[in-house]
């Protein structure tokens, strides 16, 4: 991709509501970042000074379970950020991320954002509205997902009934 | 009058009240789709099989046990010279789809059909094809890819977006790398990864955004479990997509599929006779009803 | 619905008197025809619709005491035979029987058999109230009004004889007058009677309906009715359409029903409703049918059986290892719902006729007029408040 980060940063829907003066300073905290497919950008546990806005290719979320290897949580496409691990203590990722393919993103300096956030509450509350809805979205479809609904009869249990007979 | 005839009708061929009474179509073949899904093949080579449109179910009978709805899983035409043949995806999850599961090539199954509404996938000649399943949901919806590949000209784009449990509950593997090759935008997502998976995980309504959907020209046909199609109709309209030409393919208990029996009502609607494929503008308020 | 075989005997207006005595040559007149007399006796307490040997089994000098939750058999002060209502039985135990077989299969000889068991015999159904000849219409609709005939019915219906009484003394749970269908009938029957007691004098003004019907009439000794008893037998019949135990009101019914499904009312009814499904066996509508597959003890030989069903049966919504439906308020909300609301959708008409059957037989008189004037009311301060909330 080419352009200045902040060309790019506007071109994004996800920031859509910032003003353009707030997108500025957004964008000073940014650099271009691509990452090969297959590449590790974070390990679970690992300190959270960054988030990415993904603007092709696609994240894939894992989490290390003994017995299962690397098990991946969630995969994440084109328009959406990654980490928000970021926005409050103890800024360690409590997933791990790698590029599933070829991926191009503009990455930002948390600590640094976190330091505009605190200067000037207009823009850490900008910021807040714009990451909030990604979260609770993500909160949903992962409550969709417990609900297990492509599972068959004999597969659902229920904490009271034990498996629902097919 | 009750039909009585000095010598019995073969099995496999039409009673006098074929809407009561099943033909019997034996197994011409059967392919396991994954741990709990076979595709069965029907066919009976000395008589045609009816004509069955895209989104139709018909009331299989396993001998002895009983009988389900279940909907066509291919559209059936007679092509390489074999005679006409039904196709039919279904999961073991009780006594009569499990018998059904089981059965093997040569075996007979009862046929009772064609019942219910098609998808009406013509109706959405020159619009964008948009088609969102869910698990199983995806043997229903296999025909409108089949009926739009047959004619592609007649569409613009014909994008298949397709969320399962886990990368072993997918069907049609193979045959939606060929729709890939031939067209098709086809996106997969798996609620739960294992480890040889590389590709995305999530719900598949992540999918539609990327999809970059022209909700103007798009007809979008869905189906999968209640809560998957109502939360997947409801992200489509809120891009744009009208509610009518939203589809949905309800599911309720049938013990006849003819509109006798009384069991699939939902609300006003009778699922056999007026679904099972029904618009969304229809539908919608029906499916937010608890216990409805 | 019955063919005019022969034009001579054509339906008549001209109505006629038959002395109840002549009973048994009515009785006579069908069954020389081939037909089996189906009509009202009183068994176990009640009085229930079962085959008649002789006019004799008809229930003379039987009445009922019913209301909510009750129904007794009392004896009347003179000899009706057909002074009672909102019996256990409706005439789809004969129609359309709890129990029938669809087909019969061979793997081994490769043959099928559709169709009951045996051949039914061809029915006369003696004493049709007006609420029940409409419910026997509704039921033509469901059954054989559709783009697929029931087999069964049909088997049943194209051979049967309606004899329509009219009312001239309806019940407690009654309300065949708000449902447009009582206490008098015009149409659906092959012969009606009006039934006559006073100063000890047990008639019948009887018309013709079809032809079938003047054909069997004229087989009964009979005499031409005059204008006095006629017109008393017409008074009758409008005097009792303003004695009705119960009025339903129906203006917006099921507007009103596609409006409450969050009504509070349903957790009151469930409070009170066993889902014991009586309503939906003696009503004289519900149609809902199970099937059932079975075999001999080889397997190669099946058949698949009908049985009456109801909504209120946990698994009838069964989908997917659970039911939809698992509450009672949900199964008493789409049983009165489908009743009096969404059977317009499906079948162009209300399911109800007002026999007031379901009233009288629930055990816990449960009422349905009244739980729609409940639905009603509520309906009615929820857009009052409304109204209040608009500036």
């Amino acid at each position: 991709m080419t352009g200045t980060v902040a060309a790019r940063l506007s071109a994004q829907p996800f920031f859509a509501a910032l003003t353009d003066s707030q997108r500025g300073e957004l964008a000073e905290d940014g650099t271009a970042v691509t990452f090969t497919a297959g590449e590790r950008l974070f390990d679970e546990g690992g300190v959270a000074d960054m988030f990415w806005l993904i603007e092709q290719g696609g994240i894939a979320l894992d989490m290390r379970v003994p017995g299962r290897g690397d098990q991946i949580v969630e995969t994440l496409g084109p328009g959406t950020v990654l980490g928000w691990s970021w926005l409050h203590r103890p800024y360690r990722w409590h997933f791990g991320a790698v590029a599933r393919l070829a991926t191009t993103t503009l990455a930002f300096d948390a600590a640094s954002v976190r330091r505009r956030c605190d200067a000037d509450p207009a823009f850490g509350y900008a910021m807040l509205r714009a990451f909030t809805p990604v979260i609770t979205e993500r909160l949903q479809t992962t409550r969709i997902r417990l609900l297990d609904l492509y599972a068959a009869p004999s597969q659902v249990r229920h904490a009271d009934i034990g498996p629902v007979n097919a | 009058m009750t039909s009585r005839r000095t010598a019995a009708p073969a099995l496999t061929e039409p009673a006098a009240e074929t809407a009561a009474v099943p033909r019997f179509y034996r197994v011409a073949s059967r392919r396991e789709d994954t741990a709990d899904t076979v595709t069965l093949e029907l066919t009976e080579p000395a008589q045609a099989v009816p004509a069955f449109a895209p989104g139709q179910f018909a009331m299989l009978t396993a001998f002895g046990v009983g009988e389900v709805p279940i909907s066509v899983s291919g559209l059936g035409d007679s092509a390489g010279g074999r005679a006409r043949r039904l196709e039919h995806t279904l999961r073991a999850v009780g006594a009569v789809t499990r018998a059904l599961h089981a059965a093997p090539p040569g075996s007979l199954i009862g046929v009772r059909g064609p019942f219910g509404t098609s998808w009406d996938v013509a109706s959405a000649a020159g619009r964008d094809i948009v088609i969102v399943a869910g698990g199983i949901g995806l043997a229903p919806l296999r025909p409108v890819v089949l009926t739009a590949l047959a004619d592609r000209s007649r569409y613009g784009r014909i994008v298949l977006l397709v969320g399962a449990r886990t990368p072993g509950d997918l069907l049609y593997i193979d045959e939606m790398e060929r729709w890939r090759r031939d067209g098709v935008e086809v996106v997969i997502t798996v609620d739960r990864a294992d480890s040889g998976w590389s590709g995305e995980v999530g719900v598949v309504t992540t999918l539609i955004e990327p999809a970059g959907l022209a909700p103007d020209n798009s007809v979008a046909f869905v189906c999968g479990p209640d809560v998957m199609m109502r939360f997947t109709a409801d992200a489509l309209a809120a891009r744009g997509i009208p509610v009518n030409r939203i589809r949905v393919s309800l599911e309720r208990n049938m013990r006849c599929g003819v509109g006798w029996c009384g069991h699939c009502q939902l609300g006003p609607l009778l699922v056999c006779r007026d679904g099972p494929v029904v618009g969304y503008d229809r539908a919608a308020a029906l499916m937010r009803v608890r216990e409805l | 619905m019955q063919p005019s075989d022969d034009p001579a005997r054509e339906p008549s207006d001209q109505a006629v008197i038959v002395d109840a005595e002549e009973l048994p040559a009515l009785f006579d007149a069908l069954r020389s025809r081939g037909y089996t007399v189906v009509g009202p006796t009183v068994r176990d307490g009640a009085i229930v619709v079962a085959e008649l040997a002789s006019a004799a089994e008809l229930p003379f000098g039987w009445g009922v005491e019913t209301e909510a939750g009750r129904y007794r058999l009392r004896e009347r002060s003179d000899t009706a035979a057909f002074g009672h209502s909102a019996g256990p039985q409706s005439w789809k135990s004969v129609l359309h029987p709890a129990r029938a077989r669809l087909w019969s299969a061979d793997r081994v000889t490769g043959t099928m058999e559709a169709g009951e068991a045996a051949e039914p015999p061809r029915y006369a159904l003696l004493g049709v109230r007006p609420c029940d000849v409409r419910a026997v219409g509704i039921l033509d609709q469901v059954l054989t009004g559709g783009q697929h005939t029931d087999p069964v019915y049909r088997g049943r219906r194209d051979g049967a004889f309606i004899i329509a009484v009219e009312c001239t003394e309806p019940g407690a749970t009654c309300f065949c007058t708000s449902m447009g269908c009582g206490p008098g009938v015009e149409s659906g029957f092959d012969l009606a009677m009006t039934e006559l007691t006073d100063a000890g004098n047990h008639r019948f003004v009887v018309r013709a309906g079809t032809a079938a019907g003047a054909d069997v009439l004229a087989d009964v000794p009979s005499r031409a009715a005059d204008e006095a008893t006629v017109r008393h037998a017409v008074t009758a019949v409008d005097e009792a359409a303003e004695r009705m135990g119960r009025t339903m009101p129906v203006q917006g019914l099921p507007q009103l029903l596609a409006d409450s499904r969050e009504s509070p009312r349903w957790d009151d009814v469930a409070s009170r409703c066993l889902t014991c499904g009586n309503c939906t066996m003696v009503c004289p509508t519900c149609f809902c049918t199970t099937t059932e597959d079975v075999t001999d003890l080889t397997g190669d030989h099946a058949e698949r059986w009908r049985l009456w069903d109801s909504c209120f049966a946990l698994d009838f919504s069964y989908l997917h290892g659970g039911s939809v439906r698992t509450s009672g308020q949900s199964r008493y909300r789409q049983w009165i719902t489908h009743k009096l609301g969404t059977w317009h959708d499906q079948f162009g008409s209300s399911g109800c006729v007002g026999c007031g059957r379901c009233i009288a037989w629930c055990p816990t008189g449960i009422d349905i007029t009244q739980e729609v004037s409940a639905l009603a009311s509520l309906q009615d301060a929820a857009t009052a408040d409304e109204d209040e909330d608009r500036p």
